[in-house]
C-alpha cells in the first residue's frame, strides 16, 4: 500500500454560522493526482485552505505526513489563485520564486547561493529563467502561472496544492499547464482545485466532488451521477475534451437534433 | 539657497526633511503596497489626542504623541485583524475620537498657548536639535527592523497566505508594521502636520512604484523623491514666504500630476491593472 500523505477525518467547517463543509473525509496517497471539483461556493477552496492550515476547522482532524497541519510547511508547495495578486506590485520573477525558499526568523534578507541555484533550477524547469529580471505584473497570465508553479516547486515539496490553475488562462495554456503537472506528478503528489470539469478530468487520476460534502471517485471518469450529486442544480457544461464517449444527456439531445435533418 | 543656510533653523529644517524622507520612503512604500493608507491617516489624526494628553498632563510633546500614536496603531491592528469587513468604519471612528479627545484636552489644559496650527500643518522651520536626534534614532530603528525582516515583509505584502504557509509570523509582523507607521507618522507631523501626513507618505511611493523593479528600489526611489519634495518645498516657501508644510505638499502634488500625465502618454488606461 502506498503511503498516506494527507488524511482528512470527519471535517466540518462553517463561515459566519453558514455550513460550508460537512463530514468531509479524504485520504490522499503518495503519487496521487486528485482534482477537487465543484460549483463556486461549494467549499473546494475552503477545503484546500483547511489542508494548508490557513483556516481552522470547527470539528474533525487533518493530518499531513502524519502530523497536524502547519508542522511540515517545508514539504508543501502551494500555488494560489493568481487573480488575487496586485499586478502593480514591484517584484521580479526571481524574487517571487525565491519567496518559495523563505524561512522565518532567517533575518537580514539573505538567500544563500544554494537557494538561488534551486530557484534557477525551478525557473528553468518552468522555462521562465529568461524572464527572471522582469516584473511579474508585466507577464501574461500563463507566464505568471509558471512563475507561481516555480515558486511552489523551488523547495522540492512532496505535495503540491494548486488553486484554480486554469482560471484566466487560455485553452492552449491550460493544456500546457496540465501536461507540465502530469510530468511533475511522476515525483510529486498533486491536489488541484478547479471548477473546470473538462480539462481536469482528462489529466488527473482521481476526482473528488465538493459541494458541502465530498464525493470521492478513484477514477478520473466523470459520470452524470457524480455531477448530479456535486452540482445538484443546473446542467453542467461538460466540455468534451478528449472524452467524447462521456457526453451528457443534454449533448445527446443536441446530437439527435443535428443528426435529424 | 546657500544664503538661507546660514540660519540654524534652515539647516535644522533641511536635516529634518532629510531624516523624515527615510521614513517616508521605507514605510510609505509598505503603506502603499499594503493599501493601508486610510489606516495610516487614522493613526495620524488620532495622534492629535496624544498632543492633548501631553499638554493636559504636562508631559513632553514627543512622549504624548509617540505613546498615543503607538497605542492607537495597536488598537487598529487588532481591529483590522478581528473585524476585517468593518475595519474601515472603525478606523474612521478612532480617527475622529482621537482628534476630538485632543481638542477637549487642550480646552481643559490650564494656560494653554501653543500654536495649534503647527501641529495641524507642521513646523519644519521650528524643529529643535533634540527632535533631530530623536528622528535619527527612530529612523535607525525602522531601518534595522525592515532590514532584518525584509523578506518576511515582502512575502507578507505580496502574498499573505503564502507567507503564512512558509511559517512567517504574519500577525506579529503586522503589529510591527503598524508600530513603524505610527513612528513615521509622528515624525512626519513635525514636517507637514497631521493633516498633510498622508500626502508625504503616499505620493513618493506612488510615483516610485512605476519605475521600480523591487520593493527595495521602490523604497530608495521614494526616499529620493521625498527629499526632493521637501527641499524644493522648503526653498519655495522661504523665497515666497509661504507656509512650508503646505508648500512641500503642493510640490509633491504637482509632481504627482506630472507623473500621471506621463503615464497617460505611455498607456491609454492609466489606473488599470490588467485584471
Amino acid at each position: 500500500m502506498r503511503d498516506v500523505i494527507i488524511e482528512v477525518r470527519d471535517l466540518w467547517f462553517s463561515f459566519n454560522s453558514i455550513p460550508v463543509l460537512k463530514e468531509v473525509n479524504l485520504t490522499v496517497h503518495r503519487g496521487d493526482f486528485i482534482a477537487l471539483l465543484g460549483p463556486n461556493g461549494g467549499g473546494k477552496t475552503t477545503l484546500l485552505k483547511l489542508m494548508l492550515g490557513l483556516l481552522k476547522p470547527d470539528r474533525g482532524t487533518i493530518k499531513i505526513f502524519n502530523e497536524p497541519v502547519g508542522k511540515s510547511s517545508h514539504r508543501i508547495g502551494y500555488m494560489p489563485q493568481h487573480l488575487h495578486f496586485n499586478q502593480s506590485f514591484p517584484i521580479s520573477v526571481l524574487d517571487v520564486v525565491l519567496m518559495g525558499k523563505l524561512r522565518p526568523g532567517k533575518g537580514w534578507s539573505r538567500y544563500s547561493s544554494k537557494d538561488r541555484l534551486a530557484a534557477q533550477k525551478a525557473m528553468e524547469q518552468m522555462e521562465m529563467w529568461d524572464f527572471r529580471n522582469r516584473r511579474v505584473g508585466e507577464l501574461s497570465g500563463g507566464q505568471q502561472q509558471r512563475v507561481f508553479i516555480a515558486r511552489a516547486l523551488v523547495d522540492e515539496p512532496e505535495v503540491l496544492f494548486l488553486d484554480e490553475p486554469t482560471a484566466s488562462v487560455d485553452t492552449k495554456h491550460q493544456t500546457d499547464l496540465f501536461d507540465i503537472l502530469k510530468e511533475l506528478n511522476k515525483t510529486v503528489t498533486i491536489i488541484v482545485v478547479s471548477h473546470d470539469v473538462g480539462i481536469v478530468s482528462s489529466h488527473v487520476k482521481s476526482v473528488a466532488c465538493v459541494n458541502q460534502q465530498l464525493y470521492y471517485h478513484d477514477d478520473s471518469e466523470i459520470t452524470q451521477e457524480m455531477l448530479d450529486m456535486a452540482y445538484q442544480c443546473c446542467p453542467v457544461d461538460l466540455v468534451a475534451h478528449g472524452m467524447p464517449h462521456r457526453v451528457l444527456q443534454e449533448h445527446e439531445d443536441e446530437q439527435d437534433k443535428e443528426s435529424g435533418p | 539657497m546657500l544664503e538661507a543656510l546660514q540660519f540654524e533653523f534652515m539647516r535644522n529644517a533641511l536635516m529634518a526633511g532629510l531624516l523624515t524622507s527615510i521614513a517616508c520612503g521605507v514605510i510609505g512604500t509598505f503603506v502603499v503596497v499594503n493599501r493601508i493608507v486610510f489606516l495610516s491617516g487614522g493613526i495620524a489624526h488620532a495622534a492629535y489626542g496624544g498632543i492633548g494628553l501631553a499638554f493636559f498632563f504636562g508631559l513632553p510633546f514627543v512622549v504624548g504623541t509617540l505613546g498615543f500614536a503607538l497605542l492607537i496603531a495597536m488598537v487598529m491592528a487588532v481591529v483590522t485583524l478581528k473585524a476585517r469587513h468593518r475595519s474601515d468604519t472603525i478606523i474612521g471612528v478612532l480617527w475622529a475620537i482621537g482628534m476630538a479627545l485632543g481638542v477637549i484636552l487642550l480646552d481643559l489644559s490650564p494656560g494653554y498657548n501653543v500654536d495649534l496650527m503647527s501641529f495641524l500643518f507642521g513646523s519644519i522651520l521650528a524643529v529643535p536639535p533634540a527632535d533631530l536626534w530623536l528622528m535619527l534614532v527612530l529612523n535607525i530603528l525602522i531601518l534595522l527592523t525592515v532590514g532584518y525582516f525584509y523578506n518576511d515583509f515582502l512575502a507578507l505584502s505580496y502574498d499573505e497566505d503564502f507567507a503564512k504557509i512558509r511559517g512567517v509570523r504574519v500577525k506579529l509582523l503586522y503589529f510591527v508594521l503598524l508600530a513603524m507607521v505610527a513612528l513615521s507618522v509622528v515624525m512626519i507631523i513635525r514636517i507637514v502636520g497631521l493633516i498633510l501626513v498622508i500626502a508625504l507618505l503616499t505620493i513618493p511611493p506612488y510615483i516610485a512604484e512605476k519605475y521600480s523593479g523591487s520593493l527595495r528600489a521602490m523604497m530608495f526611489l521614494s526616499f529620493i523623491l521625498s527629499c526632493f519634495f521637501t527641499m524644493v518645498g522648503l526653498w519655495v516657501s522661504y523665497f515666497f514666504n509661504l507656509t512650508s508644510g503646505a508648500t512641500i505638499i503642493l510640490v509633491a502634488g504637482v509632481c504627482f500630476f506630472i507623473s500621471l500625465f506621463f503615464e497617460l502618454l505611455r498607456s491609454p488606461r492609466p489606473f488599470s491593472n490588467k485584471n
